[in-house]
């Protein structure tokens, strides 16, 4: 076979496999939007989940799922960013490091149903916490820290040790070199990982259903006080999300129509989710013009 | 004539092997000491001791006397970030923090705490002209640096060092990235900036170290072989060895 044939070949088949992939992928989401787009409205959304009767919304979940982002976000970030920056910067290669690495990758192949009875065996029962979205979180945060970290690590790492040496020569502390030079320039990377991670969150329906709870309790949206056991903000309120409502209609739901809620909600998860990837990277890239004045 | 840096018996190990075997050398104010020798031979891992940048590798032991104006580089009580304050460094490769143009200049002085918008703009507009870039930079002060050229991002480099007004400026290479016109730039600013700076320039150019440098030091597998004023050097060596590769017989 000459060169030229066995090129052709070759880009032949991974155009083939790309196509593949793009038509499973168009597949699952052209589904789930045309299953679900017909059943949103303005009343899908704002109102609240009935039990038994058909008309019920998804607000409450469609809110926790948000809220506990957030807070899992919040959570995880920091740790992940502390860790990303110790392994990348700080960390000298001996067996330590290596045992650290080892435990990540360990811990982020761990099932979710695990992390969510650990959650639940130690937050939920041991700490007291009871079904409630900061036991979500921090469950949540076990599951994403490992990933976060990696992504973190690897975005710092790509930057090229030139910037690392153009610092240090310049007279700047490491901390300062990390600070004002490397953490600007991965910032892309480091948004790549907060929305593979918020994605995670989002979509996570397992390790939340025996810590954040099943049940989506009445609650004020106008009362700003966290401590107020009504409060939308209260964090320790058993918080029933989106994806575990998706579960549990499917599972357990005797509305009569909890297929179109369930088909409704898959969709609006989707747009979601689609919402912040495309808010966090433009957010991301704003930011990363404005500290690095690229165009 | 006073020495600046003086170094004596200067040995490096990377872990166990041994890069550098005692190297004496001393460095005048306001000359330009040029370091040559094939690849390989230490030349910039013996530069790389002057700003402890070495102490970014893991394992790498240095011994002997180096001293900037008296003091001990490598005394527990140097502050390594003054030092490098005080011992500027320009890179082989250019190259430039993703910031603006402007925001590279004046990151040093930023540092030091200098405020006043007056004060920084006229630092960026000496120190780029001095490198020989403000005319091509004037008008875009505020776009990244990375969107010039090798040849302007190395100036820009230059300017940057340039700000915090360092004692000393170590050259790594600096133009064997860099097409001729702009080596020829970059020599430019060197013949303009050497009455007010001590430079240390290692390159593998020969004619580049003939055309600018005062004094030269001819260093061969992490010794130093020969070290006279660049003239005599060139002419009349005294080492066989430094003849032939003056002369192109190996490196």
């Amino acid at each position: 076979m000459n060169p030229k044939r066995s090129n052709q070949i070759a880009t032949g088949t991974i155009f083939g496999l790309v196509v593949i992939v793009v038509l499973i992928l168009i597949g699952l989401i052209g589904y789930i939007l045309f299953n679900g787009v017909p059943n949103i409205s303005w009343h899908f959304i704002t109102a609240e989940a009935q039990a038994f009767s058909a008309g019920g919304g998804i607000r409450d979940q469609l809110f926790n799922s948000l809220y506990l982002l957030i807070l899992t976000l919040l959570i995880s970030f920091p740790i992940a960013l502390g860790a990303g920056i110790y392994l990348s910067e700080y960390a000298s290669d001996n067996w330590i490091t290596n045992v650290i690495r080892t435990m990540i990758e360990v811990l982020s192949s761990l099932p979710s149903v695990v992390v969510g009875l650990f959650g639940y065996l130690l937050f939920v029962i041991k700490f007291g916490f009871g079904f409630s979205i900061l036991a979500g979180a921090i469950a949540l945060t076990f599951f994403n820290l490992p990933l976060l970290t990696r992504q973190i690590e690897e975005s710092l790492r790509t930057v090229p040790n030139l910037q690392r040496e153009a610092g240090m020569s310049l007279g700047l502390s490491s901390w300062k070199t990390v600070t004002g030079i490397i953490l600007p320039a991965a910032l892309p990377g480091i948004i790549t990982g907060i929305i593979l991670c918020a994605g995670r969150v989002f979509g996570e329906a397992a390790a939340l259903i025996y810590t954040a709870g099943q049940s989506a309790p009445v609650v004020d949206y106008l009362n700003f006080n966290p401590l107020s056991p009504t409060s939308f903000l209260n964090p320790m309120r058993p918080a029933e999300t989106l994806a575990v409502h998706i579960w549990k209609l499917n599972t357990e739901g005797v509305t009569p129509d909890a297929h179109q809620i369930s088909s409704g909600a898959s969709a609006v998860l989707i747009i979601v989710i689609l919402i912040f990837n495309l808010g966090a990277r433009a957010l991301g890239s704003y930011t990363y013009r404005k500290m690095t004045a690229t165009k | 004539m006073s020495s600046v840096i003086t170094t004596e018996d200067v040995h490096l190990y990377y872990g166990e092997t041994e890069a550098l075997h005692g190297i004496n050398l001393n460095f005048e104010k306001n000359e330009i000491t040029a370091l040559i020798g094939p690849s390989g031979c230490g030349k910039s891992t013996y530069l790389r001791c002057l700003n402890r940048m070495n102490d970014l590798i893991p394992n790498t032991t240095v011994t002997g006397s180096l001293k900037l104006n008296g003091q001990d580089i490598y005394s527990p009580n140097t502050d390594v970030v003054n030092l490098r304050k005080r011992v500027g460094m320009l890179f082989q490769q250019p190259n430039p923090f993703p910031l603006s143009v402007y925001e590279n200049v004046v990151y040093g002085l930023r540092l030091e705490g200098v405020k006043d918008k007056q004060r920084l703009d006229e630092r960026v507009e000496t120190t780029l002209k001095q490198a020989a870039i403000w005319d091509e930079v004037k008008d875009s002060l505020h776009k990244s640096a990375l969107a010039f050229s090798g040849g302007q991002q190395q100036r820009i480099c230059v300017a940057r060092v340039l700000a915090v007004e360092p004692d000393i400026i170590l050259m790594d290479e600096p133009t064997s990235a860099l097409d001729p016109i702009s080596s020829a730039k970059i020599e430019d600013t060197l013949a303009a900036i050497r009455s007010d700076y001590t430079i240390i320039i290692v390159t593998h150019n020969m004619q580049q170290a003939s055309r600018i440098s005062d004094k030269t030091a001819f260093l061969l597998n992490g010794n130093l072989i020969e070290f006279d004023n660049t003239e005599k050097m060139f002419m009349r060596p005294d080492r066989q060895e430094t003849s032939d590769y003056l002369n192109g017989k190996f490196g």
